[in-house]
């Protein structure tokens, strides 16, 4: 029978443990399981037979860790070749009557994937994709992904399996105790990103016995329209008498199991200390349920850590990562400035937006280099979904495959062109995309007009297996200056497109209002009333306190505010018609009420605020060297006079960048450039992954106004080099912390000497000494920040 | 064989944490900003050890715990005398190191006490985990002696290999070895610890 018709229509029965099995057998710790296909094959078939014959339909291959990481090409092909030989020769031998299959078990790299480990994304496909060719060129029904519990690696063995084969594909997650992966996510959203990209079936396994996981798993049951999995262990592991047992034994095991698979579990099994007697009395607990699995209706999108669902409660999609008019965010990207966006991104996630979406495009950039960038950074610093927004299918694709979780794609329309590029990329990748109601003859002036789009949007959708409810609908709203019926009409066709057709809706509301005086009244009104009429999402400028207004009003009087706690924390937060500034606290006599004091004393919010009413009165260079330098100098000197601490000396620096931000704003792009003093780069040397001390250092040099090309960490020495050589650095600092990565510092100071002999090279960190920088050939050794900065203005008065 | 435990939070050490910043004295300003680190750190802090019992086997030239075999002095002293040793892993989990990336881009002063805080609260986990162990031994007239760990004196780096190897770090306490052999999550402890007859 077909693999997959087999999963639809059957519940299926797994196996149970088999690492516990072979430690029985003489399998020392340490010692890696995959070998005992080839050195111990008729016990490791063994144990597949007495599956097969407890019951099971599906054995997984003795392959749990069998990738390029812990063997060579060759004993990798010999391990997984002989491993579906042995779990081949136990379905022949075993004379049980059910449907026997056997999947290519996939289990975790056991390295963690950037940004918060060192192993790249691209490079954890890679491995995985050359074990699942060996499985498909050996023969096995289908693949089994499991014990993954970190969401973007398991993102990264479906892609390997999907782009490898055509096989069936089921895909189970180990979780924490506070029910979550290790890593964050929730199982909510688990079942978004894995749906999205087509996982067969899914579910949970290890972690800890069925009694524990039921929450978890009856959560998968919630939202999951593919069967889902249940692999758990056998309870707790205990010592008794030097031997190693579960706590929880095979009865009670098939009696909690299987309570769980008649509340709709459909694929069950064991984990860690089960045995196949568990798994036989698991299936004579079962007996003959009669599975139903239900589709879910449910429109999602997720990020690493949760799932946002649209529903009758407004999701606000935050507008700001987007260069159209806005002066300062089109200076970060042609500056390369990421850390302006991230701090964008992270500020509308605590005004209250639901998902951030991210625009990145400008003529003079590389926007798919820059979006993947921007993807990558943001979703480390945020935890809210992200909507990619972006014309262009090549920076969509690159963005969408690093992308951690189901994403809002941002947008297909009514185009032949846009269907066929998005509509593949949805499949492959997951995600929800916003549907515009135009196509090639532009945006219909009626309603009608609109529906019919939306409606053939629809068909084409469902041609490439996108069901309906991942696509949500845009029916443009227009500026009412242009074209009094405008609102009219968007509303009108909102109204059509929710109802007769039952899908969700978005708008970028703000355009509504463009060309009028005071916007953010006009646009308010215009989201209320799409509201009424059935909106479920808006991007809009979560800063926007007329917006805010609107959507917590709109909440409270449609009972979905309960006990308005909603709404009172937000009037709490507002003062006048203005968001309320943090209110910062100072323990000192003075309370910064000039713009040099308020850096000196650390008061972000403050010294931004000083800032702009000194724009007022002074030019924002005068300020600059007026105020601004003149603080953090006096900050510098107490440091180095053991006066303030470290901590309060950056407390000024992030002030004083704050006064900058609003310098920059009204700066033009070149006058801010004509300010910096000279390229300086900095870096982390090769191995060292601790960045503090550095990135303290980017902060002073910033401020002091320095070019600052920041590497990372743990960099290469040529790609120091690389960068010295194309921006004609005259200055580079080094950062080690640990004495094992000092010859690395070394290195790169040879290598600069030969490539880019115009460097003169700063190192610092913990483990550094004058003579050992003299040692290494370094032309400084800088024993903190300030240090740094002193020598940095010395060469660049010199040059 | 391995056991996993969790923790409740560990009393938190303020001076140990100011020290980690270089803080000599708890200046009402830091303290603020420590307090709002605190608070934000709570939400995320997991407090999970894993820990085995060996029996400590010893040749001419080396001891043997398991797959551990060292002629390290370091770890000589710390079991001399002691039969047996544990071996554990702690950790303050993933989402700590997001925490602190998170604030490494956004402001750097809070980064710093971050980076202190969490170093002080694997340390005070480890602490907790041997004051449990010490009380549970001591029921079998036995005591735990002072932890050492890889990289400490002369024991190598390489041993985090073996001690993952017994620990499973990777798959049941979600610790994982990059390919320079440091930890991830980074505020993560691994340890052994003699165990004597009193």
């Amino acid at each position: 029978m077909d693999v997959r018709s087999f999963l639809k229509e059957n519940i299926v029965l797994l196996d149970g443990g088999m690492g516990t099995l072979l430690q029985e057998q003489g399998l020392q710790a340490g010692e890696r399981p995959e070998r005992w296909n080839l050195s111990h094959p008729d016990i490791v078939a063994g144990i597949h037979q007495a599956y097969y014959d407890a019951g099971a339909n599906i054995v997984n291959t003795n392959t749990f860790g069998a990738n390029s990481l812990h063997f060579d090409d060759e004993e990798l092909e010999a391990i997984i070749k002989s491993a579906i030989a042995n779990a081949d020769l136990a379905r022949k031998n075993s004379t049980s009557p059910q449907d026997k299959f056997i999947a290519l078990d996939i289990g975790p790299s056991g390295r963690l994937l950037k940004p918060m480990g060192d192993f790249d994304f691209e490079d954890a496909v890679e491995c995985f994709a050359k074990t699942v060719r060996i499985g498909v060129k050996y023969g096995v029904d289908l693949v089994m992904i499991e014990t993954m519990n970190d969401s973007y690696e398991t993102k990264a063995a479906l892609l390997a399996v999907k782009e490898n084969c055509d096989l069936p594909v089921i895909v189970s997650n180990a979780y924490s105790e506070n029910g979550k992966l290790m890593t964050g996510a929730s199982p909510a959203a688990m079942v978004a990103l894995l749906e999205g990209m087509g996982a067969d079936a899914i579910g949970v396994n290890c972690s800890f016995g069925p009694d524990k996981l039921a929450p978890i798993v009856k959560e998968y049951l919630q939202y999951a329209s593919v069967p889902v999995i249940l692999k758990p262990n056998a309870g707790l592991p205990q010592s008794v008498n030097g031997k190693t047992v579960y706590n929880i034994l095979p009865d009670e095991f098939a009696d909690i199991t299987s309570s769980l698979v008649k509340d709709g579990v459909r694929i069950a099994g064991g984990c860690c200390g089960t045995t196949p007697v568990y798994i036989k009395a698991l299936k004579d607990r079962i007996g003959s349920v009669h599975p139903a699995v239900g589709s879910k209706e449910y429109t999602v999108v997720s990020s690493y850590s949760h799932a946002v669902f649209f529903s009758d409660d407004p999701v606000l999609i935050g507008e700001r990562i987007n260069p159209t008019g806005k002066k300062r965010l089109k200076a970060a990207l042609k500056e390369n400035d990421i850390g302006y966006l991230l701090n964008e991104g992270i500020r509308q996630q605590s005004a209250g937006a639901h998902i951030l979406d991210v625009n990145v495009g400008l003529p003079e950039i590389d926007e798919p280099e820059m979006l993947e960038k921007t993807v990558c950074e943001l979703q480390t610093v945020v935890d809210v979904p992200l909507q990619i927004d972006t014309s262009d299918p090549v920076a969509m694709e690159r963005a969408l495959r690093r992308y951690n979780g189901k994403a809002l794609i941002n947008s297909v329309n009514g185009k032949e062109e846009s269907m066929k590029a998005i509509f593949p990329l949805m499949k492959k990748y997951g995600g929800v995309a916003v549907a515009l109601t135009l196509d090639e003859n532009g945006i219909p002036d009626t309603a009608e007009g609109r529906v019919e789009i939306a409606n053939r949007i629809i068909r084409t959708a469902q041609s490439y297996g996108i069901d309906k409810k991942d696509l949500i609908y845009d029916t443009l709203a227009m500026a009412v200056s242009a074209d009094a019926n405008a609102a009219q009409v968007t509303l009108d066709s909102l109204d059509v497109i929710k109802n007769k057709l039952g899908v969700h809706t978005s708008l970028g509301v703000s355009n509504i209002s463009f060309g009028l005086p005071k916007r953010d009244i006009v646009t308010a009104s215009f989201f209320i009333s799409a509201l009424e009429r059935g909106l479920s999402a808006a991007i809009m400028n979560p800063f926007s306190v007329e917006m805010m207004k609107a959507y917590h009003s709109y909440r409270v009087l449609h009972g979905l505010d309960q006990n308005c706690t909603g709404y009172i924390t937000f009037a709490d937060s507002i003062e006048g018609d203005d968001v309320k500034i943090n209110s910062e606290k100072t323990s000192s006599d003075s309370n910064g009420d000039n713009l040099k004091d308020a850096i000196i004393k650390g008061l972000k919010e403050q010294s931004a605020k000083l800032t702009v009413q000194a724009l007022s009165q002074k030019a924002p260079l005068d300020i600059v060297k007026e105020e601004i330098i003149p603080a953090l100098d006096t900050v510098g000197v107490s440091y180095e006079q053991g006066k303030v601490y470290l901590p309060q000396l950056l407390m000024s620096a992030e002030a004083a960048k704050f006064a900058f931000e609003e310098i920059k704003k009204v700066l033009s792009y070149q006058e801010q450039n004509t300010e910096k003093k000279c390229p300086f780069v900095i870096a982390t040397v090769k191995g060292d992954i601790h960045d503090i001390g550095k990135n303290i250092v980017k902060l002073l040099l910033e401020n002091y106004g320095y070019d600052v090309y920041d590497l990372g960490k743990d960099v290469p020495p040529q790609v120091i080099v690389d960068k010295v050589l194309e921006t004609r650095a005259p200055l580079v600092g080094l950062s080690a912390l640990m004495t094992t990565t000092v010859p690395a510092m070394e290195e790169t100071i040879r290598l600069l000497r030969e490539q880019a002999p115009f460097a003169k090279v700063d190192v610092g960190g913990a483990v550094l000494t004058q003579e050992y920088a003299d040692s290494i050939g370094a032309d400084k050794y800088s024993k903190d920040a300030m240090d740094t900065v002193r020598y940095a203005d010395e060469i660049f008065n010199s040059l | 064989m391995m056991k996993k435990l969790i923790f409740d939070e560990p009393v938190i050490n303020r001076k140990e944490i100011l020290r980690y910043a270089r803080v000599k004295d708890e200046i009402p300003d830091i303290s603020a900003l420590l307090n709002e680190c605190i608070e934000e750190a709570r939400g995320v802090l997991v407090y999970r050890v894993g820990y085995a019992v060996l029996p400590v086997q010893r040749t001419d030239n080396e001891m043997i715990l398991d797959v551990i075999h060292t002629s390290s002095n370091t770890v000589s002293k710390a079991i001399s005398h002691c039969d047996e040793a544990v071996i554990f892993a702690a950790t303050i989990g993933t989402e700590y190191d997001r925490l602190i990336l998170r604030y490494s881009r956004l402001s750097p002063s809070k980064a710093l006490l971050l980076q202190a805080l969490g170093a002080e609260r694997v340390e005070s986990l480890c602490d907790a985990f041997c004051q449990q162990m010490n009380t549970e031994l001591r029921l079998e007239e036995k005591s735990l002696r002072t932890r050492v760990s890889p990289g400490y004196g002369d024991i190598s780096l390489t041993m985090q290999k073996e001690i993952f190897a017994i620990l499973d770090c990777e798959r049941k306490l979600g610790i994982t070895l990059n390919n320079d052999l440091m930890m991830t999550p980074t505020k993560s402890v691994t340890a052994i610890a003699g165990i004597r007859k009193n």
